[in-house]
């Protein structure tokens, strides 16, 4: 009892190192996937590289959090919940890895005509999900404005899901010198890209939720 | 006999300790914050504190509304009072212990004929209003308070976790302490006319004998909430206030405030300095002070959650619980003076100890009278006994510190005993393990080698089925021959085709002789193949001749049969014999065979 507000002092340090650690791999994934398409080989190894690290970071930060909330019974009533935010939160991280990770497998080929779109809609993911790590950070200190925060989240996700279904359709119509392989291959990627929005979706409406039952 | 009849008032601590203490401590336990251990040590070290400390004032108000000067009365009231509480809560009535005790004093009144001060009455019942209300309002207050406090610092919601547990803990000591303060005149405030004229000398403190009272209410109190309180905690507790740590605290806190303004004498002068009416200081109920605080916030929410049927509840409860307290305690009076002959009162008309009717009483006597009533008075005082427990205590408290000292020494000895004990029994366990699976491989090592033996077995009666297969098959040749023979002395005319068929037959078996030699030689070849291997390694001058005659001999087959199998005369395997023994520099006394199965 006398140590919890160490305790809790350095569980709200963790958070934040954890959060850090998401936001350094949101970057890495955006360079990472730029560099691919642009064709910066070795760049896009470093970044891969960097990516695998942050996230193995990212998790074991991730657990240890688990841990102390567990351990010291911390924010009993809604310790699940944040327990999940950080899972989902970590969810970002593990999509970007797995993206630049099957880039680096499968190599697809990507036609120069729809580079372009494909630069744009990784800028529009990433932004997405550059957007919900304030949110996250925020709801822990000013819970209120967390909803002002959520709007850009939703706003880039949207946009990333319209280019997508552009892109699909551009490749499937468009692009009649490419193999139906290849068309379905990219259409794969374009999925994957999207996946991270998605993921930064999924946390921006568990953090509105979680506003909502706290300020009950 | 004070004890036994005190037993009932005890009784009645012990259920407002096990009832009342989750209001305190309920969410916070409930919903895991803070452990029941902390809580139940926290909440029974303030209760004692607040009933000896700032005990009489509600004590005084319930000896205004009727003061039970003989101990049976006494008894009866508290009696009728558990009985009404315990029976209510079973029927799932709302029911507090103050209304209950209240009640159950104005039956007393009614029985003894002593009049009721309706003044009194009158404080006691806007209390039961105004406390919950007043908790409304408190908690409205604190939790705008504390919203505003909040918004402005941005605490980080972990660290806020951590400030809440210490808010939550600090909050509960002084609810613990205002609930001891405020609700201890409900347990033992009837007999505070009957106490004992005693002081007690603690050394660093003394009690006289109404405080003592209130120490064995707070204690019985501590017991209720040590023994039962953790049960109702878990359920009662949560469901009555599902709130989040921030509203628990404020709710918490404004129940606190609402019973410690009502028992707080100080405060009530300090009203009085300021020229504001003096607070009434009226045992109140805890389990309302805390609904009204919900209540409050509820309000403050917007007022979608209040759920009027409780505020119903509450009102019933007013009206319903001193009625059957006063009708219980009223008949519970009547059947104990009437059937046990107790005295349930001293005087019930004139002369009871009491302000009020001592007022009374004295506004319609000659003055010499009033002087004689209040020097009775002061003679009781001026007869209190003091008792230095100083010593005894200091003495007592060693004592028990060196028992405990012993206990543990003797616990942690035992601990250890047990400790080893268990260590012995796991490496018994691991070692019968051990070897239960080391018989276990054993076992199927046997059972290996037994097949493996019963395998040999089935191979060498096969192989000796060949081999005499194979000397019948030599038998039928040398007849074979012997037929020849015969047929050659016979001239062509005698010979006749029977004879030649016979042949023939003969022939024909014989035909399958190589055949099986050759299975004969694999079957020696596969049954011997470790035998061979320690051969050469042992004897690595042997010949494949000689090898074959040693396997032959393992098979422990005569010279005949071996003669019969290698097609050579006995003398032959005779000289092979010798031969191979010279070779193996086996002494004369040795049997070939028997050496030889030995390899």
């Amino acid at each position: 009892m006398i140590n919890i507000l160490k305790t809790s002092k350095s569980v709200a340090l963790t958070i934040d190192e954890f959060f850090d650690k998401i936001d350094l791999g949101i970057l890495n994934f955006k360079k990472g996937a730029n560099n691919y398409i642009n064709g910066n080989s070795a760049e896009f190894d470093q970044n891969l590289k960097t990516i695998n690290i942050l996230e193995i970071e990212a998790d074991t930060i991730k657990r240890k959090i688990e841990n102390e909330f567990y351990l010291h019974s911390l924010m009993p009533n809604y310790s699940s919940d944040i327990l999940n935010l950080i899972e989902s939160v970590d969810d970002i991280i593990d999509k970007s890895k797995d993206i630049l990770n099957q880039f680096d497998v499968e190599t697809p080929h990507m036609p120069e005509l729809i580079k372009k779109d494909y630069l744009e809609l990784v800028s529009l993911s990433s932004k997405s999900a550059e957007n919900v790590i304030p949110a996250a950070r925020i709801f822990f200190t000013s819970p209120d404005e967390v909803k002002d925060k959520i709007q850009k989240v939703l706003f880039y996700n949207r946009e990333a899901d319209v280019l997508s279904n552009n892109i699909k359709r551009k490749i499937f119509q468009e692009f009649e010198s490419l193999q139906l392989s290849e068309k379905i291959h990219l259409r794969y990627f374009t999925l994957h890209i999207e996946q991270v929005s998605d993921a930064a979706k999924i946390v921006a409406h568990l953090l509105s939720s979680l506003v909502i039952k706290i300020k009950m | 006999m004070f004890l036994f009849f005190l037993s009932s008032g005890l009784f009645l601590g012990w259920t407002l300790g096990a009832n009342d203490a989750s209001n305190v401590f309920g969410s916070a336990v409930g919903s895991k914050l803070i452990r029941f251990k902390q809580a139940a040590i926290i909440a029974s070290i303030f209760v004692i504190l607040g009933a000896v400390m700032q005990g009489s004032g509600g004590a005084q108000t319930l000896g205004k509304l009727g003061s039970v000067d003989a101990l049976g009365g006494a008894f009866t009231v508290a009696l009728a009072a558990g009985v009404s509480v315990f029976w209510m809560t079973k029927l799932k009535l709302p029911v507090s212990t103050s209304q209950a005790i209240v009640g159950a004093i104005i039956g007393w009144n009614f029985f003894t004929g002593n009049p009721t001060d309706y003044n009194s009455l009158t404080k006691i019942v806007t209390t039961w209003v105004s406390g919950p209300i007043l908790g409304g309002i408190f908690a409205v207050l604190l939790f705008l308070l504390l919203r505003f406090i909040l918004q402005k610092s941005k605490i980080h919601l972990i660290k806020l976790d951590g400030y809440i547990k210490y808010g939550l803990l600090i909050a509960g000591a002084f609810g613990s302490y205002s609930l001891g303060a405020n609700n201890i005149a409900n347990v033992v405030g009837v007999f505070v006319p009957s106490a004992p004229n005693i002081t007690v000398d603690f050394g660093l403190f003394v009690l006289n004998g109404t405080q003592l009272l209130f120490l064995a209410g707070g204690v019985s109190i501590a017991v209720g909430i040590i023994t039962y309180s953790k049960k109702v905690m878990m359920t009662v507790g949560d469901s009555l206030m599902k709130l989040n740590a921030e509203t628990a605290l404020v709710v918490v806190l404004a129940h606190s405030l609402v019973l410690f303004v009502f028992s707080s004498q100080n405060l009530s002068d300090f009203f009085v300095n300021i020229g504001l009416p003096p607070i009434p200081l009226v045992p109140v109920s805890s389990s309302q002070a805390i609904v009204g605080s919900i209540i409050g916030i509820g309000i403050l929410k917007g007022g979608k959650n209040i759920q009027l049927n409780v505020i119903g509840k509450i009102g019933l409860g007013w009206m319903v619980t001193p009625i059957i307290a006063g009708l219980i305690a009223f008949f519970a009076l009547f059947f104990m003076s009437n059937v046990f002959n107790l005295k349930v009162s001293q005087n019930t008309s004139k002369f009871i100890k009491g302000d009020v009717v001592v007022k009374e009483e004295v506004k319609g006597i000659a003055d010499d009278t009033k002087t004689k009533v209040i020097k009775k008075f002061e003679a009781v005082t001026e007869a209190t006994k003091t008792i230095t427990i100083y010593k005894p205590v200091t003495i007592t408290v060693i004592i028990f510190l060196m028992l405990l000292i012993a206990y543990q020494m003797y616990t942690i000895s035992k601990l250890k005993k047990k400790d080893k004990i268990e260590e012995y029994q796991e490496n018994i366990e691991r070692y019968n393990t051990q070897q239960i699976i080391l018989e276990n491989e054993l076992r199927m090592t046997n059972d290996a080698n037994l097949k493996l033996e019963k395998e040999i077995d089935g191979k060498e009666n096969e192989l000796k089925k060949i081999a005499l297969g194979m000397i019948r098959k030599n038998e039928i040749l040398s007849k074979l021959k012997a037929g020849i023979e015969n047929l050659k002395l016979k001239s062509e005319s005698e010979i006749k085709y029977s004879d030649l068929n016979n042949l023939k037959i003969v022939i024909i078996e014989n035909l399958s002789i190589d055949k099986e030699r050759k299975s004969f030689d694999k079957f020696i070849k596969e049954i011997n193949n470790s035998f061979y291997r320690n051969l050469e390694k042992k004897y690595p001058g042997l010949t494949e001749g000689e090898k074959k005659l040693c396997s032959l001999l393992r098979l422990k087959l005569s010279s005949k049969e071996i003669a019969s199998i290698l097609n050579i005369t006995p003398k032959s395997v005779e000289v092979s014999r010798y031969r191979l023994r010279k070779k193996m520099n086996f002494k004369k006394d040795d049997k070939l065979s028997k050496e030889i199965r030995k390899l």
